[in-house]
């Protein structure tokens, strides 16, 4: 598994933010942009790409993208 | 093994009654601007499909579940009295007691000598429903039956939430010494309990003045008599389970699902739903919603998609159904239609109730 094509994944899910900005440091819940309807798209991304169930809590609980990515990798 | 199969009891037909009146989600009225805090109407509808949905402020589940089955009954030319039983599905019944079902048999005008019950659960309610009452059926003991699944006024007042619509829906059930049978799958996670839940007005909380009081929850304000939803847990829930669901029971009963005319998913949100369409593969005219008109009808949501998308397609077809939510639960059918009557959709009148009232 590959942090930067997961980073990729993630800014995929957004429409109006500028996919340049995006790096495994990124904190995403600071985003303007995002919101829990986001959080659904990362979740659908998740189970599609990774075949990775994740919890609510896991997208919460995550700060950066690449925390997100470490929960991703350890499940795989 | 939640596995079940029926071999001599089969669907007669279906109905479906919605509120005349239709709240649009691309331009809320007053009271609904307060749901979105956290993202814009057209955001919302892109996420969800749901453009509008049927609501009343007056008509109670049995409202509409009555107004369905008297015209189900009519199309269907059976007689009141030789209906055996009736299973009422519902989150939201008229009273705390009575059974809504009791209700609706005085109101019906069905024969006394009638067993009657309501179910607790959500959307999954319509499969659990169906098996219940073909169950009771395929004894042969009785003979015809009606399954009403339905969900309308909250049990609180409140903002209310652009994803839901109301419904009432009746299903006919039959004894049939002949016939292709019915097949079932259900799965149950009761760990996820607080996934979608009411906190209060249960005896483990009881209804009190604290009951009022307003909380934070994921960013919407919600007293605890409001339902609460976990969105990323239940949407990691559906699109997980559904697709394993259909799947399980396929490979149980030796069939390739994807031979299927159609498959009915409980009509979740948009987004939810093609996740799940495209993890089995389905193409796009095989799998029917309701959601943009309707929106999200609970246990109802299976039925309601039936009536509404597939009123004159639904002759000597293969269905997959599946129903997911609450509990956490689930449940999957398979089923072939045969002389299936579907009713024009019902709409009712919003008015206050006389009758039935206390």
């Amino acid at each position: 598994m590959d942090l930067q094509e997961f980073v990729q994944h993630f800014a995929e899910q957004f429409d109006e933010t500028d996919a340049s900005i995006f790096t495994p440091q990124t904190k995403f819940h600071d985003l303007e942009e995002w919101s829990s309807l986001i959080g659904l798209s990362v979740i659908g991304m998740v189970d599609e790409e990774y075949d990775v169930a994740l919890k609510g809590n896991d997208v919460k609980g995550s700060v950066t993208i690449e925390d997100l990515y470490n929960i991703v990798k350890s499940r795989i | 093994m939640a596995f079940l199969e029926y071999k001599h009891v089969r669907i007669a037909g279906m109905a479906s009654g919605m509120p005349k009146h239709i709240s649009s989600n691309l331009h809320p009225g007053r009271k609904e601007q307060a749901f979105f805090t956290e993202y814009t109407p057209e955001d919302f509808v892109e996420t969800t499909g749901v453009e509008e949905r049927r609501t009343a402020r007056h008509l109670c589940t049995s409202d509409l579940c009555y107004a369905a089955a008297e015209q189900l009954i009519k199309d269907l030319k059976w007689n009141k009295s030789d209906i055996d039983a009736l299973l009422v599905v519902t989150q939201t019944p008229d009273y705390i007691l009575p059974a809504t079902a009791c209700i609706l048999q005085d109101r019906l005008g069905l024969n006394k000598e009638c067993y009657a019950t309501d179910m607790s659960i959500g959307c999954s309610g319509w499969v659990y429903g169906l098996s219940a009452i073909m169950g009771l059926v395929e004894t042969g003991h009785f003979k015809k039956a009606l399954l009403m699944v339905g969900d309308a006024r909250r049990r609180a007042a409140g903002p209310p939430s652009p994803l839901f619509g109301q419904s009432g829906t009746v299903t006919a059930i039959e004894f049939a010494r002949r016939t292709t049978p019915v097949q079932f799958h259900f799965g149950t996670d009761g760990s996820g309990f607080d996934a979608i839940i009411t906190p209060d007005g249960g005896s483990r909380n009881q209804f009190s003045a604290k009951s009022f009081r307003q909380e934070d929850v994921e960013g919407k304000m919600l007293n605890r008599l409001q339902t609460r939803m976990k969105g990323m847990d239940v949407f990691s829930f559906g699109i997980t389970t559904a697709p394993k669901s259909v799947k399980k029971l396929a490979e149980h009963f030796g069939f390739d699902y994807l031979d299927a005319d159609y498959f009915v998913f409980h009509q979740a949100n948009m987004k939810m739903n093609d996740l799940i369409a495209k993890k089995l593969k389905l193409p796009a005219e095989k799998v029917p919603s309701s959601m943009r008109h309707f929106g999200n009808t609970n246990g109802a949501s299976i039925p309601n998609t039936i009536v509404t998308q597939l009123t004159n397609e639904a002759q000597n077809k293969r269905f997959i159904c599946c129903g997911f939510g609450v509990g956490l639960s689930w449940g999957t059918v398979a089923f072939q239609t045969d002389n299936i009557v579907i009713s024009k959709l019902v709409e009712v009148k919003d008015k206050i109730a006389t009758d039935y009232v206390v």
